[in-house]
């Protein structure tokens, strides 16, 4: 199962490397790791998606706790608003430019770059959403894909 | 005034009184800065040596050691003794030269990213850019070290930074917004383990090396008084209760008796406090202690539940935890339980054979004639045979790498000990393959005067891996036989400017103990015993802790 897990840390050199390292060292399998500021620029948060049963996932929240530089680990796996954003440059030859710009729109994607032979589209949403997308976009030609990995956060006043 | 005496200054408010090291280019301001302060600083002959006689100081004196180490190779040298540290929580400070900031990077002559290299086996560690954040560094180093659950901090110093000009402004208070550990213990917990524990016929203690750390030994002892309740000790926590006490059941696990092991085993509750569950210890885990209830008392919350599922949890400092545990039981005699430990001590005591020349004599005579000696040991047979044999009647009496298992770890942590404690006797139970892997230290012993007595069981073998060998591997002895009987202890000790002696046979064993304590200076006796001589009994690995090989 995959677990989300929000993570408040100092945000200073080498915080990051400390978190990945606990991370191989303990075998624990990292499903995607993003890192970023916050409201405050002295604390970074990072949001981990970690596979594992319960288990793992409470030895994975106390290693993490453990870590001098951690201010305070959430699991945050329900009740979350999720969204991953990815780029795609596809192939856009003019014949097709039409059906990509429609799925694009229903997607509620952006096209935020068009040249000769090719768009470069953005899209936010939960995994389940960019996959989809993707898969769609798989027919014209891919060039080039980035996806960031999950940001999430509780919903409401709950934290 | 500049960052390298204010480095040294520092270490004088910590109270640091000795420092183990080796001086080199990256570190050489700091050497300069400590030449003219009233720190000793010990020069070992490897940093392995200065790190490991840290930690033994550390264990020792219950205080943080301290280790220097330059810039590359020296850094890089003192990892096995930062990582035996880590495991067996052992505070120490590691302070290492770097090269200057500008040149970080750039693969600069004895550049090394020990941060980078450190950061799985310290608590935390450091690498100081900035002179102006130095002084706060140290600070937050020492108390990281030495709180919550300790262990090995490294600071690495670019040159630099330490030749830099900084104010002496040392920080009173450390600000870690993130780092407060918890030591009361929750009061429903404790309150809960209580009513396990008063219910329970077959209680049964599990102490560990945390009990040692947290100074709970006396706290330990009442409350398995009150209890009462038989206390089986792990490898670690040695000492936790005197093995003297009728209580005591000595320690459990691999090579543990059968009757802790037997104890362990069948108890109804078990009262695990600052162990965290080694696979040393508890043997098959599915069928580890399979009736009790479990009751783990750490500082440490990642240790609970890590290896063994817990029915109460309480995260706190073994000492608070115990004593206020101790208030809510009554005493509530068990007859039956208590009769059948006692049977199974007498029927299955420790035991060997007398024939030939044995290491468990002299591990036996050792602590008959030397009963409040500080025991190192090394690591292999030599130190399950201390374990087994050498009743260990105090905390900190008895030092030992346990996690890590650290051949050449014990010689080093005798000095270290030595140190903290120069009027004591002091002695390293040692194997002939561990003592060569730190031998070097003899000449810092011999020149500061380090009164250290190394007992090499010497039976010319990696032993321990020679046993498993004879008992897994079909007695092929692939590469285990290193055939010191034809190595001249006696003449190393000698050459290196101590005390030398050979001991071929048991009638001598007395007399060259009796001796060896009365010298003033370091010593090496050579017991050339018995190479065939096995562990038993023996928890084979992947077996439960009752289904054990002992010899008729």
């Amino acid at each position: 199962m995959k677990h989300t897990i929000a993570v408040l840390v100092e945000n200073k050199p080498g915080v990051l490397a400390r978190a990945a390292s606990l991370f191989r060292r303990r075998g624990f399998n990292i499903e995607s790791l993003t890192v970023g500021t916050t409201e405050r620029e002295d604390i970074s948060r990072m949001t981990i998606v970690v596979e594992g049963d319960n288990r793992v996932v409470e030895q994975v929240i106390k290693q993490l706790n453990k870590l001098i530089e951690t201010i305070k680990v959430s699991e945050i796996s329900e009740g979350s608003v999720e969204r991953e954003l990815c780029l795609i440059r596809v192939h856009a030859p003019p014949e097709k430019r039409g059906e990509i710009v429609e799925l694009t729109n229903i997607f509620r994607a952006r096209i935020v770059d068009v040249s000769r032979d090719s768009f470069i589209i953005e899209v936010t949403g939960d995994g389940d959403k960019i996959t989809a997308f993707i898969d769609l976009m798989r027919q014209y030609g891919i060039k080039e894909l980035a996806r960031t990995g999950k940001v999430a956060m509780v919903r409401g006043n709950k934290r | 005034m500049r960052a390298a005496d204010a480095l040294v200054k520092a270490l004088e408010m910590e109270g640091v009184e000795v420092v183990f090291g080796i001086p080199g280019g990256a570190i050489l301001e700091v050497y300069d800065a400590i030449y003219d302060s009233g720190i000793q600083h010990i020069t070992t002959r490897h940093e392995q040596g200065a790190t490991h006689a840290a930690d033994g100081y550390a264990r020792a004196s219950g205080k943080v050691g301290v280790a220097f180490a330059t810039s590359g190779p020296g850094a890089t040298n003192t990892v096995t003794g930062i990582a035996t540290a880590y495991m067996d929580s052992s505070p120490i400070v590691v302070f290492t030269g770097q090269v200057p900031t500008s040149m970080i990077g750039n693969d600069a002559f004895q550049e090394a990213d020990i941060t980078g290299i450190t950061m799985p086996v310290t608590k935390h560690n450091y690498l100081v850019t900035e002179a102006g954040d130095m002084l706060k560094t140290i600070k937050e180093a020492f108390h990281i070290a030495a709180t919550g659950r300790p262990g090995p901090v490294l600071v690495d110093l670019p040159k630099d930074v330490t030749l830099a000009d900084v104010e002496f402004n040392y920080p009173k208070k450390v600000s870690l917004p993130g780092y407060k550990p918890k030591l009361d213990g929750h009061p429903r917990q404790i309150k809960r383990a209580a009513e396990l524990i008063m219910e329970s016929e077959r209680p049964v203690i599990l102490a560990g090396g945390g009990v040692i750390i947290s100074n709970a030994s006396k706290e330990l002892t009442e409350l398995a008084e009150t209890i009462p309740a038989f206390v089986a000790t792990t490898l670690m926590g040695k000492g936790a209760i005197p093995e003297t006490h009728p209580l005591s059941l000595g320690f459990v696990g691999m090579h543990g008796s059968k009757y802790a092991n037997y104890a362990v085993q069948e108890s109804d509750v078990l009262i695990a406090v600052g162990c965290r569950f080694s696979d040393r210890t508890t043997g098959n885990l599915e069928r580890f202690a399979p009736d009790a209830k479990i009751i783990h008392i750490d500082v440490d919350p990642a240790e609970i539940g890590k290896n063994v599922g817990v029915d109460v949890p309480i995260v706190g400092d073994a000492r608070k935890v115990l004593a206020r545990l101790k208030k809510h039981i009554q005493y509530k005699q068990r007859k039956l339980w208590e009769d059948r430990i006692n049977k199974w001590r007498r029927e299955h005591p420790l035991k060997y054979s007398r024939d030939g020349f044995k290491p468990q004599y002299v591990v036996e005579r050792a602590c008959e004639i030397m009963p409040d000696a500080i025991v190192t040991t090394e690591v292999g047979q030599n130190q399950m045979w201390a374990a087994q044999f050498f009743k260990v009647r105090y905390p900190r009496q008895f030092i030992t790498s346990g996690g890590l298992g650290t051949m050449g770890f014990g010689f080093p942590a005798a000095m270290g000990a030595q140190v903290a404690f120069p009027d004591r006797t002091v002695i390293d139970i040692a194997g002939d393959g561990s003592f060569f892997m730190n031998i070097q230290e003899l000449a810092t012993c011999v020149k500061y005067e380090i009164p250290v007595k190394v007992l090499v069981l010497n039976n010319g073998y990696l032993g321990m891996v020679r046993q498993w060998q004879e008992l897994f591997y079909k007695e092929r002895y692939s590469a285990t036989c290193i055939g010191c009987e034809k190595t001249g202890f006696e003449a190393i000790a000698r050459g290196f400017g101590a005390v030398g002696m050979t001991i071929e046979s048991p009638g001598e064993v007395d007399d060259a103990l009796k001796e060896a304590r009365e010298i003033d200076a370091p010593v090496v006796i050579d017991f050339r015993v018995d190479y065939q001589a096995n562990v038993f009994p023996m928890v084979p690995p992947g077996a439960a802790l009752n289904e054990i090989i002992d010899i008729e």
